[in-house]
């Protein structure tokens, strides 16, 4: 189907609308449609798709001593060129191997490399329990300090005090 | 033919039009992204490593409070009018039921689901737990999902990482593993033609919109599905704060809009409405998409009192089971038989007769 508007390019973008009581629906291609400021609902088969072409060469470039492109993840044996193609990692290990290329990326994608949501606490590992309470509380407090919530501030304060 | 009996209202309790908002969001969908650190993730891994995936999982999942009387469904042994069906009631991805162009279904792909939730297996992650809320339901919806994550971690080994977070296949998804989505309708929107600046306004606050069945879907029947595009660096209460808050902004424009057209054009709402629903309580023959917009239509109408008569619960069940795997299950008929569009209008017919009886 080619688009509505330039009758050139393919059509990826339908949008339904109802204008003067009429239903119609735009058969858009991708650039007319981001002229009328609707997106896609996706870019290609990976949601990281062209994002990632883009940084293709960057990944390359930004690999750090002892991280050579090409180089395998030592456990599942995924590359960043497979990672580069698929827009997926292969293992939890790859998040180790490649992890300065993946800071940035990260960075890229959410404006942040730290997780400070929710720890998780490997079964049966109490010291690591402790580290996760210390952690949620310590975030409680920022959170707390940053919507000037003083007087939940100070109680969690005081508790991890007792904690540490 | 699966049977979805196994599931307390067919897994669709969320139809009944409960929640707060309902008139406007249909339904709040969270979901949790995890792996476990034992197996590569699901395009690295084999068969049998994905087997084994859903044997530790269901034995985990048989011994909590939320899961434990799950329904099984394995996708991988499913025909694809079936696969279907679960994507239509939202309780499988297109991804999972391989339902993309070109897809098929992964060995191993399945699903467990108990009242409104579940945990989808071998789905681009090991685990993607879900759950469905009616209406506008975020805090609701994220508690029993995030129970479930606390149920569940302690019986298995997910892959986390001091910085990073919950690990995930695509970077997009790591940190929280955290994705809320809004199932919101907004005609008043789309037609004062505000709608495009609304969405645009939402992708430059860090939130995203989609289709009414989500990732790599159509915009249909003006439903939109709000969500947030980021999942690291907030906490999840921040995040699922940040999206409230937006999506009440957009009910609000939502809101305005409809006022402005009740305002400034009564005569021709009153006519879009009234017309859409004598199509729908007369038609002979309907197209899902053509019975899509008309149900938007009669769905504006009731929501702005011009339609009286009609429920949100009734406009809900239409919506569900006009979808074409649905209608084709209940018909007995296979998919994409041209016999469908008749037998479409036939059960619109019969479903808004018994309403206007019921009421008369």
């Amino acid at each position: 189907m080619t688009c509505d508007q330039c009758h050139e390019r393919e059509a990826i973008v339908h949008l339904t609308q109802i204008v003067d009581a009429e239903v119609t629906t735009l058969h858009l291609c991708e650039r007319c449609a981001a002229e009328r400021g609707v997106e896609p609902p996706t870019v290609g088969k990976s949601p990281l798709g062209s994002f990632l072409a883009a940084m293709g060469k960057e990944l390359e470039g930004a690999a750090l001593p002892g991280t050579v492109t090409g180089e395998a993840c030592t456990r599942c044996g995924a590359t960043l060129g497979n990672f580069r193609d698929t827009g997926r990692l292969g293992c939890s290990e790859c998040w180790r191997c490649f992890e300065p290329q993946l800071r940035e990326l990260v960075r890229r994608l959410h404006g942040s490399t730290f997780h400070v949501g929710e720890r998780y606490v490997v079964p049966g590992d109490d010291a690591g329990s402790e580290r996760a309470r210390l952690g949620t509380l310590r975030e409680q407090l920022r959170v707390a300090i940053e919507t000037e919530n003083f007087e939940l501030a100070a109680e969690l304060r005081d508790r991890l005090r007792v904690l540490e | 033919m699966i049977d979805l009996t196994l599931l307390a209202d067919g897994g669709m309790g969320w139809l009944d039009a409960s929640g707060p908002a309902s008139h406007l969001v249909l339904s709040t969908r969270i979901r949790l992204a995890r792996n476990l650190a034992a197996y590569p993730f699901v395009g690295r891994n084999s068969d049998r490593e994905r087997e084994t995936i859903l044997r530790e999982v269901e034995a985990a999942a048989a011994d909590t409070v939320l899961l434990r009387r799950a329904a099984r469904f394995r996708l991988d042994r499913l025909d694809q009018g079936d696969r279907l069906l679960l994507h239509e009631r939202h309780l499988v991805s297109r991804e999972l039921a391989g339902l993309e162009p070109n897809g098929r279904v992964r060995y191993g792909a399945a699903l467990l689901a108990q009242d409104r939730i579940g945990v989808m297996l071998n789905e681009e992650d090991h685990l993607r737990l879900q759950g469905l809320h009616s209406g506008f339901a975020l805090d609701a919806a994220y508690a029993e999902v995030d129970r479930l994550d606390a149920e569940l971690g302690s019986r298995l080994g997910f892959a986390f990482h001091p910085e990073f977070g919950y690990l995930t296949a695509c970077p997009t998804n790591v940190g929280t593993g955290l994705r809320a989505s809004v199932l919101i309708h907004l005609p008043g929107l789309v037609l004062t033609k505000e709608v495009t600046r609304v969405l645009q306004g939402l992708t430059q606050v860090g939130l995203t919109f989609r289709g009414l069945y989500g990732e790599g879907s159509e915009v249909v029947g003006n439903f939109f599905q709000l969500s947030n595009q980021t999942t690291l660096g907030k906490t999840e209460a921040e995040l699922l704060d940040h999206l409230g808050k937006v999506v009440r902004q957009v009910m609000e424009y939502e809101e305005q809009a409809r006022q402005v057209l009740l305002r400034s054009a009564p005569a021709i709402i009153e006519d879009k409405v009234w017309r859409a629903f004598g199509l729908l309580r007369y038609a002979r023959s309907l197209s899902f998409e053509e019975a899509m917009n008309l149900l938007s239509g009669v769905r504006l109408g009731a929501g702005t009192g011009l339609v009286p008569g009609v429920s949100m619960y009734t406009l809900n069940k239409l919506l569900v089971h006009t979808q074409p795997a649905h209608l084709a299950a209940a018909e007995g008929l296979p998919l994409g038989d041209p016999a469908l569009a008749i037998r479409r209008a036939t059960h619109v017919r019969r479903v808004l007769e018994d309403e206007a009886g019921r009421r008369a």
